[in-house]
């Protein structure tokens, strides 16, 4: 595969990152070099090699339906850059 | 006598609780230190203050039952900790308090150790050098004609360690972040088995790779600090219910009938005629213990590294979408929400750290997800299978920790690739999940350090300590570089 | 039974089209904490009052799986009589929006909790079944305000995190009346296990609604737009309404259907595209790797299955064999799971078929007029179970039942007390009747003779006069047999 301009502008905006000219030209470069390096792997046979998520072999953790942390307002709006009347704030969403 | 900050962890302990000397003169040793370095740019942000305090009254209740008593630790940024700002050495996080307090770094504190600041490192963690902190880059102590990087992304963490400027650390190692770093700067880098210890409050880069460490002057100081930190944790539901043993007190330097395996594939090209040689000292050393050395075949080696950065970038790209702006850290401007959005991310994020963001999202997105996350997820179970075949017949493994000894800054960072390449011998024991320690083992040419890994079986730290104390104590490699920078 | 023929076909002006629905219902979940936080779920809350450090994903919060949102899911997927997954896995799905914190929603993407299942609706034409393709569990998001102030959004983090279930139908149904009778089910299945209170009201159910056409007679499916987010019958039913028509005059116009999310208008009664939705979302789904795949245990699902309650489509065939209740009966009371067990409890106590028509006729109409829920009733079930005992032995007639009914609805009376105070009480003497009767019979001549003429409807006159005179407490079977005797 080969990443283009439309493609930076694409993946840009799916990880909601600004671009300009010279940020696409620079992503270009690097990433075509970091794909090319990664597509090493065309080499490996993997038919009906299951794939690995996690190293970790036991059961998920699952815990009890109690309630704690009762009100963490102050906690959870303390680093808020914008707040009013303990709702987050932000830029209008046009819909 | 030598003064306090060239003490190992274990020593300070030692001496404290036999009141040889007090919680505040090691707190002040090293907190003296540490202001006259700030040319070597290691921490972000330094609590001495509560520090110095919390050691006088320390020295008024003294609790000797505690493992850590009395030790000034500083730990690498990307630990939450409570009140202390926490930014994971990027704008997007400068100045957020976290009101919580990481697990790892609360059973530290629990053991009677002290705040002494957060360490800088890669941003996100991010790198391979410290270079691309949002702080500045962290200079190794050692050097040649130029300033070196002391390795990424614990960078700050290592070069602490290295230069006395804290009694030991904590690291994260998705890919080598301890142990690459570790071996730049002569010091002592444990990653333990994946699940080990709690991810809770660490600030994550790929949750499925992320394991946190202790970076320490020596093997001793390194099982005491990992008896600390290790352990299950309910609120990380990927952490292992495996007991935890003493390790510290379990260390023995007898490893003979240990069965070692020589991975023929870690022989890589571009690897330094320096560091082969350093590796079959390390086998020489081991052969003189009783070992029985074995040649092993690790086949999928090579394609390790190029697993890692599918696998790793696409957990990053998901687990950094929460810094958004509206929450906590960094927000700019924007005329609507998807605005700022883009704008926050943009001026926010450094460039690394945008790189793996936008590759991490092109190998999940829809044509590609089977082309490339869902092959690197099978080459990773290839490279697994490839070590558990492998501990059929050995107990551990004996690698080179990096395949070049510390860089100068600026070598590497126009080229991702060749800075990539730093990690090409630690990425494995990641994405097997297995535990890997890097001792400092010798030197170059230049006088700059060197590492050998050792890499374990899951779960079994025992050994791999057990092993790294028997080959430090035979090579008893000293720490040699000058304090240039005072 | 089945004299109605099912018949929703929409007549464009180059013939008749059938309209495809599928349904995604996300009914919220009934647990104390929420999914992976162990914050509180309560509705109304202040804002930002149920957020726990994970659900406002700060950094190195994890996700922690609550044993019970699991056990809700499987015991749904049970009433549902679908396949429960001993294997499931939760995926990341990746997008931006303020109410999502880490911007992305734990959800189960190929692995689900629960697999292909069906529902029965009972509809005027026979039954119908719909195929469940699957349910899973995910987290609800936050909600965002945009009407408090001309620039800005707020934005409410107490319903992220909270579970819902994803219910996911197979596109069966034909019809807004089999898409109102398939919500009202899986709300008195979900209700009846416990596992959703299914207040539209609140958000705790809604869904998306897939909508599609095609000629009458055709087999191939025609391309779907979904309808996002519908939180009412009234609004699902005039949305496929709408859509439907729209999507027939695209057609009849010679264009093709977008396949696109819209949005219901209820203002406007319309569907129109959301086009901030339409630029390429691409939800790079992948397995979260802070959780690993959830395992069920054979034991643990039998012993769900064996401690489930009866379940709506049971119930209804117990109440038709025990109560001899019709069909329709039976499925009006089961419909809701307090109706049917104030049903039962009267039926039990007096009559199964008076309690049934006292049911669905005067309580109804009452709790309809007052605007109340079944466990509101101003009359308790054991009242009007002695209420039917009245009628039964004679001591009022079902006539001066209703007064009775009326004072009971004010003040939920004991009946028996009421007909006391207030005199109801029904006459049997056959003397008093007799009398009463001849006296009729004496000052309406005329009408008898009229009657033994021939004209024999007037014998419900003689009764009613009977009725009046006796101020409605005569015992109504005596008078009729009285009266026949006396007209003979």
């Amino acid at each position: 595969m080969t990443i283009t301009k439309n493609t930076v502008k694409k993946i840009s905006k799916l990880s909601r990152i600004a671009t300009n000219e010279k940020f696409e030209k620079n992503m270009i470069k690097d990433l075509n070099s970091i794909l090319k390096f990664i597509e090493q792997l065309n080499e490996v046979k993997t038919d009906n090699v299951e794939p690995l998520a996690s190293t970790v072999d036991q059961e998920l953790i699952k815990r009890e339906d109690k309630v704690s942390l009762m009100n963490k307002k102050k906690d959870i709006l303390s680093n808020s850059p914008a707040d009013n009347e303990n709702f987050y704030v932000v830029p209008k969403v046009i819909e | 006598m030598s003064e306090i900050y060239n003490l190992t962890l274990c020593q300070i302990i030692e001496k404290i609780k036999s009141k040889e000397i007090s919680c505040e003169e090691v707190t002040k040793s090293f907190v003296n230190r540490a202001g006259k370095s700030k040319k070597l740019n290691c921490y972000i942000e330094d609590t001495f203050d509560q520090a110095l305090k919390k050691s006088k009254d320390q020295d008024n209740k003294f609790e000797s039952d505690k493992k850590l008593f009395g030790a000034p630790i500083a730990v690498k940024d990307l630990f939450c900790t409570k009140g202390v700002q926490t930014t994971a050495s990027s704008k997007m996080l400068e100045g957020f308090k976290p009101e919580y307090e990481s697990t790892v770094t609360s059973k530290i504190w629990n053991e009677g150790a002290n705040l002494l600041g957060k360490l800088n490192c890669d941003e996100y963690a991010m790198g391979s050098s410290n270079e691309t902190s949002h702080f500045g880059n962290v200079i190794n102590p050692y050097k040649n004609d130029k300033d070196l990087v002391p390795g990424g992304s614990s960078g700050g963490s290592a070069s602490a360690v290295a230069a006395c400027l804290t009694s030991a650390t904590v690291g994260t190692d998705t890919g080598g972040s301890i142990r690459q770093p570790a071996s730049f700067t002569g010091t002592v880098g444990l990653k333990p088995t994946y699940g080990r210890c709690s991810r809770w409050g660490i600030v994550a880069f790929a949750s499925s790779l992320d394991q946190a460490g202790p970076m320490t002057k020596d093997v001793k100081d390194s099982a005491l600090l990992l008896e600390v930190i290790a352990g299950h944790d309910d609120k990380d539901s990927t952490s292992a219910q495996n007991k935890v043993e003493p390790f510290s007190q379990k260390l023995k330097k007898d490893i003979k009938g240990l069965k070692i395996g020589i991975p023929k594939e870690y022989k890589i090209d571009g690897i330094s005629k320096e560091i082969l040689n350093l590796w079959e000292k390390g086998v020489e050393v081991v052969k003189s213990l009783g070992c029985d050395v074995k040649e092993i075949s690790l086949p999928h080696t090579r394609y390790a590294l190029p697993t890692y950065y599918i696998i790793a970038p696409a957990e990053a790209s998901s687990n950094l979408a929460r810094y958004d702006g509206v929450r906590y850290g960094f927000r700019a401007e924007g005329k609507d929400l998807i605005e700022m959005y883009e704008n926050t991310r943009s001026l926010g994020f450094g460039d690394e750290v945008k790189r793996r963001i936008l590759i991490g999202t092109y190998v999940l997105s829809s044509g590609y997800y089977d082309a490339y996350y869902l092959k690197a997820q099978r080459v990773r179970r290839l490279i697994k299978n490839d070590f558990d075949e492998a501990f059929k017949k050995i107990d551990t493994i004996l690698t080179p920790t990096t395949p070049s000894s510390a860089f100068a800054i600026g070598e590497n960072i126009d080229d991702p690739i060749a800075m990539y390449l730093n990690d090409v011998l630690t990425v494995p024991a990641n994405l097997a999940g297995l535990p890997a320690i890097s001792i400092p083992a010798g030197y170059d040419q230049n006088n700059l350090p060197l590492g050998l890994q050792l890499i374990g079986k899951p779960f079994d730290e025992h050994t791999v300590l057990n092993n790294a104390f028997a080959i430090e104590q035979s090579i008893n490699f000293k720490s040699n570089f000058k304090d240039w920078w005072m | 039974m089945s004299e109605k023929q099912f018949d929703y076909y929409l007549k464009g002006e180059k013939g008749e089209y059938e309209v495809v629905i599928g349904l995604e219902v996300h009914a919220q979940v009934l647990s104390k904490s929420k999914l992976f936080s162990p914050s509180e779920t309560k509705f109304g809350s202040e804002p930002n009052s149920q957020v726990s450090l994970v659900d406002a994903a700060m950094p190195g919060m994890l996700p922690v799986i609550n044993k019970f949102c699991i056990e809700q899911a499987v015991k749904t997927g049970l009433g549902l009589n679908a396949q429960i997954n001993s294997f499931s896995k939760f995926d990341r799905k990746n997008y931006f929006y303020a109410d999502l914190p880490q911007g992305y929603q734990i959800s189960q993407f190929k692995y689900p909790i629960v697999g292909e299942g069906k529902v029965i609706l009972d509809m005027p034409y026979g039954t119908k079944e719909v195929g469940i393709e699957r349910l899973h569990l995910e987290q609800d998001a936050g909600k965002s305000m945009h009407d408090q102030d001309p620039n800005n959004s707020y934005v409410d983090l107490n319903r992220s995190g909270i579970a819902l279930m994803e219910i996911v139908s197979k596109p069966d149904l034909r019809s807004p009346s089999q898409v109102g009778e398939y919500i009202k089910k899986l709300r008195s299945i979900m209700r009846y296990l416990n596992t959703c209170d299914g207040n539209m009201e609140q958000g705790s159910l809604r869904a998306d609604v897939n909508v599609s056409v095609r000629k009458k007679g055709s087999k191939e499916f025609g391309t779907r737009c979904e309808i996002k987010n519908v939180n009412s019958i009234k609004f699902m039913q005039q949305a496929i309404e709408y859509e439907a028509r729209r999507q027939i005059d695209v057609i009849e116009d010679g264009k093709n259907i977008d396949q696109e999310t819209r949005l219901f208008d209820t203002k406007k009664q319309e569907t129109r595209s959301m086009r901030s939705k339409e630029d390429a979302h691409d939800y790079r789904y992948f397995p979260d790797p802070d959780l690993l795949p959830l395992q069920l245990e054979e034991g643990y699902i039998e012993n769900l299955k064996k401690d489930l309650p009866e379940l709506p489509d049971q119930k209804k065939q117990r109440l038709i064999s025990d109560f001899k209740l019709s069909s329709y009966e039976a499925s009006v009371i089961i419909s809701d799971q307090a109706v049917s067990s104030y049903y039962e409890e009267v039926a039990k106590n007096s009559d199964y078929k008076l309690a049934a028509t006292w049911l669905m006729g005067e309580l109804f109409a009452t709790l309809n007029k007052e605007g109340k829920e079944i466990s509101e009733s101003p009359v308790s079930a054991k009242n009007l179970a002695q209420m039917i005992n009245l009628i039964k032995d004679g001591t009022i007639s079902g006539k001066i039942a209703k007064t009775v009914f009326e004072e009971m609805v004010k003040h939920d009376g004991d009946p028996s007390k009421i007909v006391e105070e207030k005199g109801l009480k029904q006459t049997s003497d056959p003397n008093e009747i007799e009398n009463t009767i001849d006296k009729i019979l004496s000052s309406n001549q005329d009408k008898v003779q009229q009657y033994k003429s021939g004209k024999e409807k007037l014998f419900g006159f003689f009764v009613g006069q009977v009725m009046k005179e006796m101020k409605g407490k005569g015992n109504p079977r005596m008078i009729n047999d009285i009266l026949k005797n006396k007209l003979k």
